[in-house]
């Protein structure tokens, strides 16, 4: 049994997790015009950034100011501490305690406003370090002391479900007690214009899973989680928060960036999952969803959807029309709200869903949904490369 | 127990045929060393070689390769180590962004960039739909492949196909080298051990693995323990890393009959290699490889292709010997490496 015990989250709708449950209950979007990034497009495309800028958070983590750390290595310590916090762990390196962080751009918000300087000058400075996708790990390693183990992982739009997956593939394989596990990405010029290039930003906040969606808005933030053994559990005497029990990686080997219109990954990763898990489709409460908004995703995964809960898929809806498409952190991000569902029996609505997708007469919850208990969640991640990932996450019975 | 089925590596070196690897070692005097190119046109259409970067082709001839002297169809996993990802296509498209203030962008060079493309693309030529990973760990990038395919055999799994890949390019080496990493001036890499500056040889290279639960006729050593560790303070911390790896593997010192270190050339990195030695092998015999193929991220899926090929064919060429330390049989090899005294890994490698 794989258990988590402590949850931390940055995103466009809050700066740590209490403020992304307020949000998330009253409807609040995180998506809006363009303020910290540099780029021609400010007025143009929306997108769900943090509401902070990297000084008011280095500030706020009382953090180095001449050492150089990304956007990206900001979020991720803010939101791996916050959920080290929350598990109420004081001795981090009591028990064999690993990190694994995932990232799809990691430094390169700060590597594309020096590049051209690094490249064409004798200009230097400690930003040439920070490129690598490592770098954001290390810096939450090295603020959190862990030592024993560290990976980062990079798989596009499910890298953080993976952490998950891997984190708690590691404690059953006896190599590690408890990790931390999830992921960080901040919006860089280069998504922005790589995104754009594939023209499939909309131009207004994004509306998954409707029939006139445009295209899926970008986020960034940071999102992690603590899974623990039950025997750190039990030592602990930590209640822990939920379970994660289920998770499965499939891959669809259809298309670099597009998902096979069957849906077949996301066919194959959910229905693992549920495997994995151990549990029939009829016994799924509700299932955050992928929902990127952009035609080909929600297609696909409506169909993968049908496929197999037939006539009766479960309660669902996509956050992302909160906080944008945070790409690497969205299974993390996703899986945090999925920990709070269950904690306070609620469904999180999809702002604004009007009319379903024609070809799969698919309604996700537009409202709130309060006191509705929530035994089984079922979180969806897919990308670029055909990676997908589905996890389960469960109530404590 | 865990085996290595099948390898392949593309490197500076002639090392996608082993014999032809053993005729002897290529001598470069350059910045940074660059794989050999294969002949493209044996391997896949003129139009793919010419769409995708080096490393994704290299990752695809590779994963081929092994596949094949495994006897493997579709693998239950593709796992990928890469430091870098897909630098060329990275550059491409950032620079034509800030070239072009961000107008007039085509995706492709975008849809290449990601990290997980050699997997995706292996994943896509193979219609394989199984578990699919990409770690980005620096120099722990390739040494995360191998502890999640032990693991996927621990669960029950049969064949996985594993694979470190980095390549370099002009820009990034470069901006890199004036952070102190790389030597300031071209490096002979047949001289390597006999500089005294800091800054390592710079190079790229591909390696891929059939991981498998049961052994075969092409069956190459067994994996019997793999550990990483991040930024030890000190020598004594490493010995003692060290120690509780052996006593874990339920072997000692004495059984190690040859040690495969990651010398680079840097003063200051390969004093650690030679302190190690020193403190813990003293009379054992010692290869090194790096003057073969640079330094990368994931270098030491090179040491793995050649530590598994020793082993296989007990042959250890002169050009990677470290010491003269007399050689017996090989039964039991020890794989050290360190990547900037950040990222540090053992591997252990059994004769099968």
């Amino acid at each position: 049994m794989i258990y988590i015990t402590g949850i931390g989250a940055i995103s466009a709708i809050g700066n740590n997790v209490s403020e992304n449950l307020h949000s998330l209950k009253n409807k609040i979007t995180g998506i809006g015009k363009i303020k910290y990034l540099e780029t021609n497009y400010k007025d143009e495309i929306p997108v769900g950034e943090v509401k902070m800028s990297d000084n008011e958070l280095i500030t706020a983590l009382s953090l180095n100011k001449e050492r150089a750390f990304t956007r990206t290595a900001l979020f991720g310590i803010k939101a791996a501490k916050e959920a080290v916090d929350n598990a109420g762990i004081t001795d981090i390196n009591k028990y064999k305690t690993g990190i694994i962080s995932a990232t799809t751009v990691s430094g390169m918000g700060s590597s594309e406003k020096y590049y051209q300087k690094f490249l064409h000058t004798d200009f230097a400075n400690d930003f040439i370090k920070t490129h690598e996708a490592a770098d954001h790990t290390e810096k939450i390693a090295d603020s959190l002391g862990i030592k024993e183990f560290m990976t980062t992982i990079s798989t596009a739009c499910s890298s953080s479900a993976n952490a998950m997956m891997l984190g708690a593939r590691l404690i059953n394989n006896g190599i590690l007690d408890r990790v931390i596990v999830g992921g960080a990405d901040a919006l860089s010029k280069f998504t922005l214009n790589g995104f754009n290039s594939l023209m499939i930003l909309d131009r207004e906040p994004c509306k998954p899973f409707d029939q006139d969606r445009k295209g899926l808005n970008l986020g960034e933030g940071a999102a992690y989680l603590v899974l623990e053994s039950e025997k750190v559990v039990k030592e602990r005497s930590k209640k822990p928060l939920a379970i994660l029990s289920g998770y499965a990686n499939a891959n669809d080997a259809y298309h670099q960036t597009a998902t096979s219109p069957e849906g077949y990954g996301p066919f194959l990763a959910m229905s693992n999952a549920l495997k994995n898990a151990q549990l029939n489709a009829d016994k799924i409460d509700y299932i955050n969803v992928h929902g990127t908004g952009t035609e080909n995703n929600d297609l696909s995964e409506g169909k993968a959807l049908k496929k197999i809960f037939k006539n009766k898929v479960p309660k669902f809806s996509s956050t992302k029309a909160y906080t944008g498409h945070t790409l690497a952190v969205a299974g993390s991000l996703e899986a945090v709200y999925s920990v709070l569902s269950i904690q306070n029996n609620i469904i999180f609505p999809n702002l604004r869903f009007k009319n379903s997708v024609d070809d799969l007469n698919l309604i996700p919850e537009t409202e709130l949904i309060e006191n509705i208990n929530i035994e089984h969640i079922l979180s969806n991640s897919f990308g670029f490369g055909g990676n997908g990932t589905s996890l389960v996450i469960s109530k404590i019975r | 127990m865990v085996y290595i089925n099948g390898t392949a590596s593309l490197s500076p070196q002639n090392s996608l045929d082993y014999n032809k690897f053993l005729e002897g070692i290529i001598e470069y005097e350059k910045d940074f060393l660059q794989s050999i190119k294969p002949n493209y046109k044996e391997y896949m259409k003129p139009i793919a070689a010419r769409r995708m970067s080096k490393t994704v082709k290299n990752g695809i001839i590779c994963s081929q390769k092994a596949l094949q002297e495994a006897k493997v169809d579709i693998p239950d996993a593709i796992i990928v180590g890469t430091g870098l990802g897909i630098v060329s296509d990275t550059e491409k498209f950032l620079e034509n962004m800030l070239n072009n203030d961000e107008k007039f962008l085509t995706p492709t060079a975008f849809i290449q960039s990601t990290h997980n493309t050699v997997a995706a693309q292996i994943a896509l030529k193979l219609k394989c739909h199984n578990y699919n990973f990409t770690y980005v760990n620096r120099g722990f990038s390739f040494e995360s492949a191998v502890i999640d395919a032990i693991m996927h055999i621990n669960e029950g799994k049969r064949n996985i196909l594993i694979g470190g890949t980095d390549e370099m390019s002009e820009h990034y080496f470069h901006i890199i080298r004036k952070n102190g990493r790389w030597k300031k001036t071209k490096v002979k890499n047949t001289e390597l051990l006999n500089y005294t500056t800091n800054g390592a040889i710079c190079g790229e290279g591909v390696n891929f693995f059939i991981i498998s639960s049961e052994k075969n006729e092409n069956t190459y050593s067994e994996i019997k323990a793999i550990n990483t560790f991040y930024k030890p303070e000190n020598s004594e911390e490493i010995n003692i890393k060290l120690k509780s790896f052996l006593n874990n593997a339920d072997t000692k010192i004495n059984d190690i009959d040859l040690v495969i270190t990651g010398h680079t050339g840097d003063a200051v990195g390969d004093k650690i290699y030679y302190n190690f030695l020193q403190e813990n092998f003293r009379n054992k015999p010692a290869s090194y490889y790096k003057h073969l193929t640079g330094e990368y991220q994931t270098a030491n899926s090179f040491a793995l292709w050649l530590g598994a090929n020793i082993l296989k064919t007990q042959i250890i060429p002169d050009f990677i010997r470290l010491n003269g330390n007399p050689i017996s049989k090989i039964k039991n090899i020890l794989i050290y490496n360190h990547y900037f005294d950040i990222n540090h890994s053992f591997i252990l490698l059994s004769q099968a």
